[in-house]
């Protein structure tokens, strides 16, 4: 579905991705894993067009859409998560939503599902967005991601910060998105999310791609892990 | 959702305050119209530029000229239909002032689309050039007034039916103050509407917050920016023809004079915000009139004692945006 193959992006005078190759596969979720300042944050940006590639192909559904700008990305039916939320804290829940819902008030069926997946936010849909929690205010990113049908929902960090509870109502979360369409690519530190929801993982270091594959295969290898994350991911299992 | 009133109870608070000051009743509601009919003009003013900036992070400093530019238009039309803005008869001054209005917003709002296309574009994100770049089209522009109308300072008498005052009882109200209280009224309802009752508000309200989030939803917040930008400049030209028949004058730096007060109201109001901004400017302009008329020596520095204040009390404006 999502392929990119020798992409570099500069942020200033900082050389940040040098040749990023990966795919994601239709359907299923992907991990981009990697110590922090590997890349993945700029990597994400860079498929979604908030930063431009200066070399490289981005190819999705058999189009290159590194020229293109972001609201055309999002057209093609790509959502994006930040790693800070993105939330308008100033505008209710329902707000948010509404906003992100391009095609008009979202269907009951459809809010009816997210509510499902995140209780919270029916109980505070007209309150200010900023006043929610945390992990409050990260169901609310994903939902407003989620809130029509998108082909490719591309999320940064969706445990950073979040207590251990909440984490668990992620993951059920993720597992219940990964029985629909969309295909999944998430950026993530704490392995043991990771593991427990990702299909295939790619590892970044340093702006690059330093392996991909089967996430089960990395799970079953310890020595991989140890070589490809280290500690930075140990200090989060 | 829980409202903040705080802020606008503000209002009536001071003005309250300053009842047992001014001692004569008759005089402090004189005094209390006039500062509310002066703090809706200069919210009219301002309502643009504070949307300029939280939208698209754009320190126009050049926002006066497009007050200016108002009002010279409209002081044109009314110069030219001189007949009807003299003739005794509401309707006969309606006629006048109508064409009057438009050809102030007309005209700020094309030369606002001109200015962000050609001085604002290739500078956003840089704050220092956009001062810079601002700066330099306030003196272009101001230049290009006096080219056009003149060096010299234009009387604007205003219509005969919007002279003279309300009589009750020992106060004098200016009719001309009623009509700006009612316009500005009118002007606030219309933008909360605008923006909280309707997507492009929305949009408007989101993008002031995360700009980038909302390109990232799929919308092309550019356009956005630019209809916002004009709507600001012509808002800035409708303020500018009520406030030059307010002072019956108009000169080429008009704009500028009056760019201190609406920089003080966006910043009161907090950036981006135009609730903050509407409860800004009548906080300024009631202080501004009751100084005025208790200590006339501290009425220069009164506004800025009134940020001070407010800034120390809400560091980030009355209403902050959540960037």
């Amino acid at each position: 579905m999502l392929s990119l193959a020798g992409v570099n992006t500069h942020i200033g005078q900082y050389h940040i991705l040098q040749g990023v190759d990966f795919e994601v596969p239709r359907g299923g979720l992907t991990m981009l894993l990697g110590r922090n300042g590997a890349g993945k944050t700029t990597c994400l940006r860079t498929i979604m067009g908030l930063w431009r590639a200066s070399a490289g192909r981005i190819v999705y559904e058999k189009s290159e859409v590194q020229g293109l700008k972001t609201p055309d990305i999002a057209q093609l039916g790509v959502a994006y998560v930040p790693e800070n939320m993105g939330i308008f804290a100033g505008l209710t829940v329902r707000e948010n939503m509404l906003l992100a819902a391009r095609g008009g008030p979202p269907a009951a069926k459809r809010l009816a599902w997210i509510f499902g997946l995140f209780p919270a936010l029916e109980q505070f849909w007209n309150g200010l967005a900023g006043n929610l929690s945390g992990g409050q205010k990260q169901m609310l990113a994903i939902a407003r991601a989620i809130v029509e049908p998108r082909k490719l929902l591309l999320v940064d960090e969706p445990t950073k910060g979040l207590a251990p509870a909440i984490i668990g109502n992620m993951i059920e979360a993720f597992r219940e998105l990964k029985r629909t369409d969309t295909t999944i690519l998430v950026v993530e530190q704490n392995f043991n999310f990771a593991r427990s929801l990702g299909d295939t993982v790619a590892v970044m270091d340093s702006g690059k791609i330093v392996h991909t594959g089967r996430m089960d295969a990395l799970v079953a290898d310890e020595a991989l892990q140890a070589k490809l994350l280290g500690l930075s991911l140990e200090a989060h299992q | 959702m829980k409202r903040d009133w705080l802020p606008l109870a503000l209002v009536p608070a001071i003005a309250l305050a300053a009842l047992p000051l001014v001692a004569s009743p008759p005089i402090w509601v004189t005094l209390t119209v006039a500062g509310l009919a002066m703090g809706m003009m200069i919210f009219m003013m301002a309502s643009g530029l504070t949307l300029v900036f939280g939208l698209m992070d754009v320190m126009n400093f050049a926002h006066g000229v497009f007050i200016s530019v108002g009002a010279y238009g409209a002081a044109s039309v009314l110069i030219a239909m001189k007949a009807e803005v003299q003739a005794p008869g509401l309707a006969a001054n309606l006629a006048a002032i109508g064409p009057a209005l438009l050809a102030a917003v007309a005209l700020a709002g094309v030369l606002g689309w001109f200015f962000e296309r050609v001085v604002i574009r290739p500078v956003y994100g840089d704050h220092l050039r956009q001062i810079l770049v601002t700066m330099g089209g306030l003196i272009v522009v101001e230049q290009l007034i006096i080219v056009v109308w003149g060096p010299d300072v234009i009387p604007l008498p205003r219509p005969a039916a919007l002279t003279g005052a309300f009589i009750f009882g020992d106060a004098a109200i200016e009719r001309y103050r009623v009509l700006a209280v009612v316009v500005g009224l009118a002007l606030f309802g219309a933008m909360w509407l605008l923006l909280n009752r309707t997507r492009i508000g929305l949009l408007v309200r989101a993008g002031v917050e995360n700009a980038e989030m909302v390109e990232s939803l799929g919308y092309r917040i550019r356009r956005l920016f630019v209809g916002v930008f004009v709507a600001g400049s012509a808002l800035a030209g409708l303020g500018g023809v009520m406030w030059a028949m307010y002072q019956e004058s108009l000169n080429a730096q008009m704009g500028m004079q009056v760019m201190v007060l609406i920089f003080i109201v966006v910043i009161i109001g907090g950036l981006g915000s135009v609730g903050g901004c509407f409860a800004g400017a009548l906080l300024v302009g009631l202080t501004a009139n009751y100084t005025g008329f208790l200590a006339p020596k501290l009425a220069l520095g009164s506004n800025i004692l009134l940020m001070v204040l407010v800034l120390l009390w809400r560091p980030r404006g009355l209403y902050p945006v959540g960037k």
